[in-house]
């Protein structure tokens, strides 16, 4: 085949897939702004002739859409910065600290990656019940607070970081803590952004763990609440996908500004291991 | 001056030592324990020996849920894999827009599961959904009723499974891709090897160890599928898309039969241990690097 023409043919089919893709999601607006009765006709409109903006207020006192959301954004936020604070002292442990039992802890820590946490989530369950943290912010958060994932993905990349670079601070007084957080911590910060969108996208989706630690309303966080919307008003599919929409633009916000750290950190996470 | 960095060591690591052990080493051990006995949180622990073991090995439905999820794994991965290939080989050509692609493709990757399954839920609405009118625009008269039908509920699941998780896929082949050097395959086609051949003898053998990883997080991945059974089918009809981890959601949070849903989820360890072990000891002999 010619060459150009290959290509050419290359770049349609990715444009015909890339529309694939991005179906439901321009399906998903579309509806959000549909009068409701317009979503039964047949057969379906593209796009409404008459946009209208009730769903996006509706919405709001139909569930207490705003708290869940603001939930959503406490919740990862502060699993983002625990995990980026505890994973990244456990790293310069790994990485910059000699101690007895040090290789023997770190494959303890990586061995927790093989298990599912579906295996862990009844015994946490009963943990954070018996703790009285049901419907607390400390139970959606400090389970999620450190992560091996992370720590060894820090690790990595401060084994990196030239040793003279410490030494040298050693010899001018510094204390470990000192080095920690003035040369390591500013010279790790792209391993720490990825970490930390990685981190805030995958606790912003995190479903089944707030979906049986809350059981009052206020207390959900914007997954959850959109599939008690889902049981609530099954059949009013412009209010389901103003909701959708509503709890997908944080984490779309939080990719379009860190997409390249984003998928930097999946695959260091995945090539790093060998 | 040693004695000082081991002490100052454990200091740093305190605060993941706590949460480790809390959250994970602990509930890990325990869930092993609770797996032997019959609990429903409210009455006293009753162990039962390998009763909940032997239990599910005669439970109709807990072998139905297994015979879905093997069925959801084995149709979802292959074609999942696949596509992200094609996909990641298209782009690494160098075609105009490659981080445009990249981002689209990627964008269902980061979308809650929850917004995603209730979007594909309308989608795939057997009365008013696009997927549907589309159909029967090109003359489908017997339109599946999809998450309403026995036969049809699976397959809407791995539809959206594959379209959620391809990008993941395609990201890590890019990766892999990249790190093929262009004067291998360069030399390649000196020697005469044609765009066919260089796939087969060049490319696929290198994109080896990319690969396996690929194929093995997303065998683990899926064996976890939950969301989407959840927000479509949540299980039904009949069984017909139960899955391992909804079996334990319902088992552990709609029955309280701790113990029971303990012992599954230990089979879901289990299984998953088993590929993670796989990786580790195959990767040498099928892998080869470049």
């Amino acid at each position: 085949m010619d060459k150009t023409l290959g290509d050419w043919v290359v770049f349609v089919l990715l444009l015909a897939g890339a529309l694939l893709m991005c179906g439901p999601f321009a399906w998903m607006i579309s509806t959000s702004f549909k009068p409701g009765p317009e979503v039964f006709l047949y057969p379906p409109t593209p796009f409404t002739a008459e946009p209208q903006y009730e769903n996006y207020v509706r919405i709001f006192s139909a569930i207490p859409f705003g708290r869940a959301i603001a939930n959503s954004l406490i919740v990862s936020a502060s699993v983002t910065i625990l995990q980026l604070i505890i994973c990244s002292l456990a790293a310069y442990a790994f990485a910059c600290l000699r101690f007895r039992g040090r290789e023997i802890l770190f494959l303890i820590y990586l061995s927790a990656l093989m298990v599912p946490s579906q295996v862990t989530l009844i015994p946490n369950f009963i943990l954070v019940r018996t703790l009285g943290w049901i419907d607390t912010y400390q139970g959606l958060i400090l389970p999620f607070a450190f992560s091996s994932f992370g720590t060894f993905l820090l690790r990595q990349y401060l084994k990196s970081i030239p040793q003279e670079l410490m030494e040298a601070a050693r010899m001018d007084g510094a204390n470990h803590f000192q080095i920690y957080s003035t040369i390591v911590l500013p010279l790790a910060k792209p391993a720490l952004g990825a970490l930390a969108i990685f981190t805030f996208v995958a606790q912003w989706n995190n479903f089944l763990w707030p979906l049986i630690t809350t059981t009052k309303p206020e207390m959900q966080v914007a997954t959850v609440a959109l599939s008690t919307l889902q049981g609530q008003y099954n059949t009013d599919w412009p209010l389901l996908m103003t909701g959708s929409v509503i709890a997908i633009i944080p984490v779309l916000l939080v990719f379009a500004f860190g997409n390249r750290q984003f998928i930097a950190g999946l695959t260091s996470g995945a090539f790093g291991g060998r | 001056m040693a004695r000082a960095e081991e002490r100052a060591a454990w200091l740093f690591l305190a605060p993941s030592l706590v949460l480790f052990l809390a959250f994970t080493v602990v509930p890990v051990i325990s869930a092993f324990i609770i797996s032997f006995t019959e609990w429903n949180l409210f009455n006293a622990v009753n162990f039962v020996g390998f009763g909940n073991y032997v239990g599910l090995l005669h439970d109709e439905i807990f072998l139905k849920v297994l015979g879905n999820t093997g069925y959801f794994v084995l149709v979802s991965v292959p074609i999942q894999i696949a596509i992200a290939l094609l996909c990641a080989l298209a782009l690494n050509r160098g075609v105009r827009g490659q981080t445009f692609f990249r981002v689209v493709y990627f964008l269902p990757v980061v979308t809650s599961t929850v917004a995603a399954a209730l979007v594909w839920s309308w989608l795939f609405n057997s009365n008013f959904g696009l997927i549907n009118a589309g159909l029967s625009l090109v003359g489908v008269t017997d339109l599946p009723k999809w998450m309403g039908s026995t036969k049809w509920a699976m397959p809407a699941v791995i539809i959206v499974s594959i379209w959620q998780n391809l990008g993941y896929a395609m990201v890590l082949f890019l990766a892999g891709l990249q790190n093929i050097h262009q004067e291998v395959r360069d030399a390649a086609e000196l020697d005469g090897a044609t765009g066919w051949d260089r796939f087969w003898t060049i490319t696929l053998p290198l994109l080896s160890p990319t690969m396996f990883f690929v194929l093995i997080i997303s065998i683990i991945g899926s064996f976890q599928v939950f969301e989407l059974v959840f927000v479509m089918t949540k299980a039904g009809p009949a069984n017909a898309t139960n899955t391992l981890v909804y079996y334990i959601y319902q088992n552990g949070f709609q029955f309280y039969q701790m113990g029971y849903a303990s012992a599954a989820a230990m089979i879901l360890f289990l299984i998953v241990l088993v590929f993670t072990l796989a990786q580790y000891r195959l990767q040498d002999r099928w892998v080869h690097y470049g």
